[in-house]
């Protein structure tokens, strides 16, 4: 069995917060068959861009159901959704008040101070 | 800054601090309970996949004084056996209590379902469904905080500094991640519920919570210490193809239930090389599989990602879907088929046995702050049994909200603004200290994860251990240089420099006690002295002493057993 193949991708990724004039980024991030739309994310801040505000918690169990996001349009779990070779989109969920980048809020009301 | 106020302060709301609040709010208490993530849905318990251990006796007969036996076995003479027998008497209440608040535990026959686990000498591990029990407790745990009035839940903010005034706790100061700001909480009693330390290895099984918080809070607030150098390596967690939607702790049922051969890169059976009996039934103990895994991928001959395959080919598909039906579909989805091909493996962070020192009543040496869940050290010695994470988690939580609503109501919360002030200044300071060119604190997150894992992992040399903390005391010294955002919203850089601090000190306690441990015990494997000495069967102690870390040592908390024959 050989090393696994490693790819490349580009997330476009819609920024700003609810005051400001979305702006997409494009960032190139390698990958291997398999990985998330979330280890993609992670990757950006860990090398690329610190700035970008995400949610998560559990990583990959799907347990804790906090990363969800639009990827090419449809709301996905980024956790489980997978990378696949063409540009992917990703936007903050379009239902939820946006904080910033592809926080929204989603916290339950009495969650909060 | 804004000032809350409540009799009972509760850092983290996992399995342990959720409980802690409903048992400090039925004994009187108000309650806040905070998160850096979403109540509930944060830290370790919400990932658990598998079982439960608690002397039910509902599926054979079974003593909780039997359940001790075992968890002091494993834990290898150095358990707190006062916390250990804690654990193991009043774990069956819990799980009851879980029950009675809606937990739907698999049943058969009219009782709860309890299943065998690696040593354990009884069937005592109660579930909920396969990969389902972690998230299934929290929620039934999420759904009664919420129920109770005197509970006030409030998430995304990340507790920094432990307010202590005159030997008490009483208060915390938290950042408000959503705002980058600072809030004061003052507290007659503090609960630390905040987890463990996964999160400092490369490696690891964590929630992105585990950044080992909960020990650097309290070691700063003048709290001890125990065990340390104690990390349990699962030796097998997934490693390849991308695994996504599952706990990479996957395959410990697959191994007792089915077997399983641990293959090296060329894909030959290695295990019995190292002197243990594998022969495709993979009965190898934990830190023998995951020595002969690491010294297979050091001589070259690992996995292509570091590890071993682990191949259920053997094993016919009737045989692993009778066991493991909804799984192997789940794998399937993730393009892995069990039949055709072998996953890969290796060792990874998963639990931490060292942790806050307390007494039974869960309270540290200060007064006032209590400690619950994997934050609490001692209970397991050198090795954690299956299935007892959770139920520590239950049980130290219900002891620690109990212990802290008695406390309020014997103290005056005595309070001087004044330690606020000082506690906000510093901290702002800080912050303000940081410049916006450079390195950021995740990049440094990743080197330091990067250098426990090389350097104080689970083989450990003292060569190597004095390299990491030389390059921990690096980073430290480069915290306040460290480059951030300026986002004024969820500026992850700063929420990442507070956690980056809190790692660094709880590295430093890891490889101080690492580095004094100069034998082998348990989780802690050292290359340069693989013997036990029974001159180290003491618990070492890690507290601050004009402000450096110094360790002491000290007998391990024993605890007559009483006799039991009726079973």
């Amino acid at each position: 069995m050989s090393e696994a193949t490693r790819y490349k991708t580009t997330l476009r990724i819609r920024r700003g917060g609810a005051n400001d004039v979305p702006r997409y980024q494009d960032y190139e991030v390698p990958y291997e068959e398999g990985m998330s739309i979330l280890d993609a994310l992670r990757w950006i801040r860990a090398h690329l861009d610190s700035t970008l505000a995400i949610r998560y918690s559990c990583i990959n169990a799907n347990a804790c159901k906090t990363c969800m996001a639009l990827v090419n349009g449809e709301v996905e779990y980024t956790c489980i959704a997978r990378l696949t070779p063409e540009v992917i989109t990703v936007e903050p969920l379009p239902k939820r008040p946006l904080i910033r980048d592809l926080i929204t809020d989603i916290v339950p009301e009495d969650e909060k101070l | 800054m804004l000032h809350l106020s409540t009799d009972v302060l509760i850092v983290g709301a996992g399995g342990a601090g959720m409980y802690a609040a409903i048992a400090a709010a039925r004994n009187g208490a108000s309650v806040i309970l905070l998160d850096k993530s979403l109540v509930g849905r944060g830290g370790a318990t919400v990932m658990a996949q598998m079982t439960v251990a608690a002397a039910l006796g509902q599926q054979e007969a079974d003593h909780w004084t039997l359940h001790l036996e075992d968890t002091l076995k494993a834990g290898r003479g150095l358990c707190n056996e006062e916390l250990a027998a804690l654990v193991c008497e009043t774990g069956p209440e819990r799980i009851l209590e879980m029950e009675s608040w809606g937990t739907r535990w698999a049943r058969e026959d009219n009782h709860i379902k309890q299943e065998m686990a690696p040593g354990h000498g009884r069937r005592r591990c109660c579930y909920v469904d396969f990969l389902n029990t972690g998230p299934a407790v929290a929620a039934t745990l999420r759904r009664k905080v919420g129920e109770i009035p005197g509970i006030r839940r409030i998430s995304n903010l990340a507790v920094i500094e432990i307010l202590v005034h005159e030997g008490c706790a009483v208060g915390a100061v938290a950042l408000d991640i959503g705002r980058n700001s600072l809030i004061a909480f003052q507290a007659k009693a503090v609960i630390l519920a905040a987890g463990g330390l996964t999160k400092l290895y490369e490696r690891n099984s964590a929630s992105a919570n585990m950044a080992g918080e909960a020990y650097a809070l309290a070691l700063r607030a003048g709290a001890e210490l125990i065990d340390m150098e104690f990390v349990q390596f699962f030796p097998i967690g997934h490693l390849a193809p991308r695994l996504v939607g599952m706990d990479p702790i996957i395959w410990d049922p697959f191994r007792y239930k089915l077997g399983g051969k641990l293959l090296n890169g060329r894909f030959e059976e290695f295990v019995d090389r190292y002197g243990g009996e594998d022969f495709g039934k993979y009965t190898a103990t934990r830190d023998l599989a995951s020595y002969a895994i690491l010294k297979e991928v050091e001589a070259g001959r690992g996995s292509p990602h570091g590890g071993a395959y682990l191949d259920f080919r053997h094993i016919s598909d009737r045989d692993l879907r009778a066991a493991f039906g909804p799984v192997i579909d789940r794998l399937l989805k993730n393009g892995i088929d069990l039949n055709k091909t072998p996953v890969e493996v290796g060792p990874m962070a998963h639990y931490h046995m060292g942790g806050i020192r307390v007494d039974a009543t869960m309270e540290t040496r200060i007064k006032g702050l209590y400690a619950a869940g994997e934050a609490v050290g001692g209970s397991n010695g050198t090795n954690r049994l299956s299935g007892n994470a959770i139920t520590e988690a239950f049980v130290f939580g219900e002891r620690a909200g109990s212990s802290a609503a008695q406390m309020a109501q014997q103290t005056t919360g005595a309070w001087d603004p004044k330690t606020i002030d000082a506690s906000a200044d510093a901290i702002r300071k800080l912050i303000s200290k940081r410049s916006k060119k450079g390195v950021s604190p995740g990049t440094y997150q990743t080197e330091l994860q990067h250098v426990m894992w090389k350097m104080a992992g689970p083989f450990r040399t003292g060569e190597k251990l004095t390299a990491a903390l030389k390059r921990i005391e690096g980073m430290r010294d480069e915290l306040p240089s460290l480059s951030v955002g300026s986002e004024a919203s969820f500026n992850l850089d700063i929420q990442d420099w507070f956690e980056l601090r809190a790692m660094l000190v709880t590295a430093e306690m890891v490889v101080t006690a690492a580095l004094a441990r100069t034998e082998s015990r348990g989780a802690h494997q050292r290359e340069d002295f693989p013997d036990s000495n029974a001159a180290f069967e003491q618990n070492q102690v890690l507290a601050l002493t004009g402000g450096a870390l110094r360790s002491h040592w000290v007998d391990p908390t024993r605890r007559t057993v009483p006799e039991v024959s009726h079973v």
